[in-house]
């Protein structure tokens, strides 16, 4: 039997519809604590939907219809009652394109904890060297925190936003193709910096590129049409695939 | 937790309440002009001339006044904006000069009507020795939109899609040919729109013939382009300021505004309406 | 005649049409100048703009505007405390708050208000909120700073609030997901990234209304009052510049001292707006905003 950590995120017979449109059906897996877990499949396969339901960003959108559940530490996301405010200070996102704020890099850094209500000097700078170090962007930023952070590089901005969610403290981290936008060098930092963080946090990440997967992944789930295909331990799924579909995709036939 | 959600919806209400204030004002504004000024509207009131010292009659004179000036600053206009935005929009490198050019078209904008008055009475009717006539008055007006209409011109352009460029040079046709058959079509709309608000504006002027063109007493009707007119605005100002019988006039007063405010905000209105149209209807 | 030799010919024609905005302006420069320049072998500069009386009817005749210059700025302030929050804000709800068919609706209602004439506005004032301001405030006259600031402020909200929505509608999306994915309630994503990534949109938008208020001619020549002197209270009525050249070139006798003097008003009036117009200017390219991340 395979030792398998607690569950930290279920999601349960959901189905997403953006007006008509049924983006993901009937959708169930458990994402297990501390690990990577990856999401592939061809483009359109409701990889980034599933990504963006778990924080409910898709909320910001109109139109969009929840049915399921997603249950976070024992409750259902969804439920009427929830905030999502609530849910996404403890469910952080990273984004595809780097999005740091105009603002100097410690001002990006405490923007999130500022509204949560921390506000001592001696607080915020320490939360800020915090995460930048669990970033891999300490060395680097540490005598220009008041510079602009759009002054950094694309790999850099990418591990600043990376830092900016880290300092709410999260209990998972999503990531949107975090380095579809970056070169081969800032790839490789990111995710070496994947496998630090799982450490410490659970990370869920979408990728269309397999080998990334592969490379960083604990599980993965391979979607398509907005079914799950097959949801297995990375090894398992990358080398001998259960479904015949899956092993067309890893293999190039499609997508 | 809740002081964020009350900060918000604090924050949110004095928002609304702005947004709600300026449409209150307005609305109230035109509520009112309405209802004093359509007792004076009639057939006569729109097509006869004022008689006895402009307590009776009607303003034909203002309204073809207006209308003159009107047509003549856009004759002026159109085709000097469109000309210096296909230049800027189409030709132009980016440099210095054509930066100097873009803050010149700035600064036109944000000169004062009355400066322009001053102007065209300094240039024009002195200068020239035109003396105070539609010609002066077109000339200023026409000046005065000018940067309407460019702006407008240059939206237009830039919003035709480069595809269309570099299908026809590539089909081997001249710059010069590209721009007049395939650019210059498909701005057409977008530059109809932004001439019609400026006609709006220029109907709407007063400061700027004040002392060009606008007469407030014609006894016949214009001629000639080295007559003086009577105008709307002009009409409106010196009714209800300097006119012998002020609080006589006062229902015409109205009535005057409101053939001009009928009038722009019905020019107005069809440019918007049109805008919305095309970009609903675009073709690429 | 080649083709390319044709190209350049018209290149250079479209050049020439193109400086005509820039001739303008310089033919305005020089025949204000032409104009007003003469007042100063009767009247110092010093004198001029910083006399006291204006009284260029009088014989002698007194031509300090400092009361006029004084009227300028007190109506633009008064009408800018009301106008620029009214802008700002309702910049801000048709940008974030509004649901999509308000804003279909309320954005022409905005821009149709741009439209109307300052004379209708001007007309309004005297004949509609004079009487009321004299009814509520108990008054001798309604045509005064506070009648003249309300009016001149729903001329600059419009100018002020298209160009802030402007502004705040090209902020990038991304900045709102990311402050969004941090936890942030729209209110605080609005007041601590929407407007401050805006503001030098807004900036802008802000001195071009203000600008349009101290040039307005119509309205303050119609509800401001007239009196060329110095207030001490905003019931107290006053003589803007562009006011005060309406009202009396007609009276100058040509080319006489009087006129020379309403030119060289001109002159300040317009170098007043020039330089608010550069400075709007200047602000919008110097802190362009920078977008979001590239490579």
């Amino acid at each position: 039997m395979i030792m398998r950590n607690d569950i930290i995120i279920q999601t349960k017979n959901v189905n997403f519809y953006y007006g008509d449109f049924k983006a993901l059906v009937d959708v169930t897996m458990d994402f297990e604590k501390n690990k990577v877990t990856a999401l592939i499949g061809p483009s359109g396969c409701g990889k980034s939907t599933l990504l963006r339901l778990i924080n409910r960003m898709n909320d910001l959108i109109e139109g969009t219809r929840v049915e399921g559940e997603v249950i976070f530490e024992g409750a259902n996301i969804y439920a009427p009652n929830v905030d999502p405010v609530d849910v996404r200070r403890r469910i952080g996102m990273v984004f595809q394109k780097p999005n740091p704020f105009p603002k100097s890099i410690f001002n990006n850094i405490i923007y999130g904890p500022k509204l949560n209500g921390v506000s001592k000097k001696r607080d915020l700078e320490a939360l800020v060297e915090k995460s930048l170090v669990q970033a891999s962007l300490w060395k680097e930023v540490k005598d220009i925190l008041s510079q602009s952070a759009m002054m950094l590089s694309g790999g850099q901005q990418q591990r600043l936003c990376i830092a900016r969610a880290l300092a709410m403290k999260p209990d998972v981290l999503l990531m949107d193709e975090p380095t579809s936008a970056l070169d081969p060098i800032s790839t490789a930092k990111i995710e070496e910096l994947i496998e630090e963080l799982k450490r410490n946090y659970t990370i869920i990440i979408v990728t269309h590129n397999m080998q990334q997967a592969a490379r960083v992944s604990d599980c993965t789930g391979f979607f398509y049409l907005g079914k799950l295909i097959e949801f297995n331990q990375t090894d398992r799924l990358f080398t001998t695939p259960d479904v015949k579909q899956t092993e067309d995709y890893i293999t190039g036939r499609f997508g | 937790m809740k002081w964020r959600y009350f900060r918000q919806t604090l924050f949110f209400i004095i928002v609304r309440t702005s947004a709600f204030v300026i449409a209150l004002a307005i609305g109230a504004f035109l509520v009112y002009i309405f209802v004093k000024g359509i007792g004076a509207i009639s057939w006569e009131f729109l097509t006869e001339k004022p008689y006895d010292s402009m307590t009776k009659g009607g303003i034909m004179p203002a309204i073809l006044g207006t209308f003159y000036l009107t047509t003549g600053a856009i004759l002026i206009a159109l085709p000097l904006g469109v000309v210096s935005a296909i230049y800027l929009c189409e030709y132009a490198k980016q440099g210095s000069m054509v930066r100097g050019i873009r803050i010149g078209i700035n600064c036109l904008a944000g000169v004062p009507s009355i400066v322009f008055g001053l102007f065209g009475l300094g240039l024009f009717v002195v200068f020239l020795k035109f003396g105070s006539c539609i010609l002066s008055g077109a000339l200023t007006l026409g000046f005065l939109i000018l940067p309407t209409v460019i702006g407008a011109s240059e939206e237009a352009l830039r919003a035709v899609p480069n595809t269309f460029r570099e299908a026809s040079l590539g089909l081997g046709v001249s710059k010069w040919h590209t721009t007049l058959r395939i650019v210059l079509p498909n701005a057409l709309p977008g530059i109809m729109t932004g001439s019609i608000l400026g006609i709006g504006r220029a109907a709407g002027e007063t400061a700027a013939i004040m002392f060009t063109a606008a007469a407030f007493f014609t006894a016949k009707l214009p001629s000639s382009i080295f007559d003086e007119v009577m105008a709307l605005p002009y009409h409106i100002y010196v009714l209800a300021t300097a006119g012998t019988h002020i609080e006589e006039t006062r229902p015409l007063q109205f009535g005057t505004v409101l053939v001009l405010v009928a009038l722009v905000l019905g020019v107005d209105l069809i440019a918007i309406i049109m805008r919305s149209y095309m970009r609903k209807k675009k073709r690429w | 005649m080649t083709r390319a030799l044709k190209e350049k010919i018209i290149k250079n024609i479209l050049f020439v049409f193109a400086l005509v905005s820039i001739i303008i302006l310089a033919l305005i420069i020089i025949f204000l100048f032409m104009e007003g320049v003469p007042i100063f072998g009767t009247i110092s500069v010093k004198e001029f703009l910083f006399g006291t009386e204006w009284y260029p009817t009088y014989d002698p005749p007194d031509f300090g505007i400092w009361p006029l210059i004084v009227g300028s700025l007190v109506v633009t302030v008064f009408s800018a405390l009301i106008a620029i929050p009214l802008g700002v804000l309702s910049a801000i709800y048709i940008a974030e708050l509004a649901p999509p068919m308000i804003k279909e609706i309320f954005k022409p209602i905005i821009e149709l208000l741009a439209g109307l004439p300052s004379v209708v506005l001007g007309f309004f004032g005297m004949a509609i909120l004079a009487p009321w301001l004299q009814q509520t405030f108990d008054l001798p006259t309604g045509l005064n700073i506070l009648n003249a600031s309300l009016i001149l402020a729903l001329m600059a909200v419009p100018t002020i609030s298209s160009i802030a929505e402007d502004a705040l509608y090209s902020v990038p999306h991304e900045f709102k997901e990311a402050s969004y994915a941090l936890g942030a309630t729209p209110f605080e994503t609005i007041t601590r990234v929407v407007v401050p990534a805006a503001l030098s949109g807004i900036s802008t938008a802000v001195i071009l209304g203000m600008a349009r208020a101290i040039g307005e001619t119509m309205v303050v020549l119609m509800v401001a009052g007239g009196a060329a002197a110095i207030p001490e209270s905003i019931f107290d009525s006053v003589r803007p510049m562009p006011a005060s050249i309406a009202a009396e070139m007609g009276e100058a006798p040509f080319r006489s001292d009087h006129y020379h003097a309403l030119f060289a008003t001109g002159i300040v009036l317009f170098f007043m707006t020039l330089g608010f117009n550069l400075i709007a200017d200047y602000i919008s390219h110097k802190f362009k905003e920078v977008g979001s991340a590239t490579l």
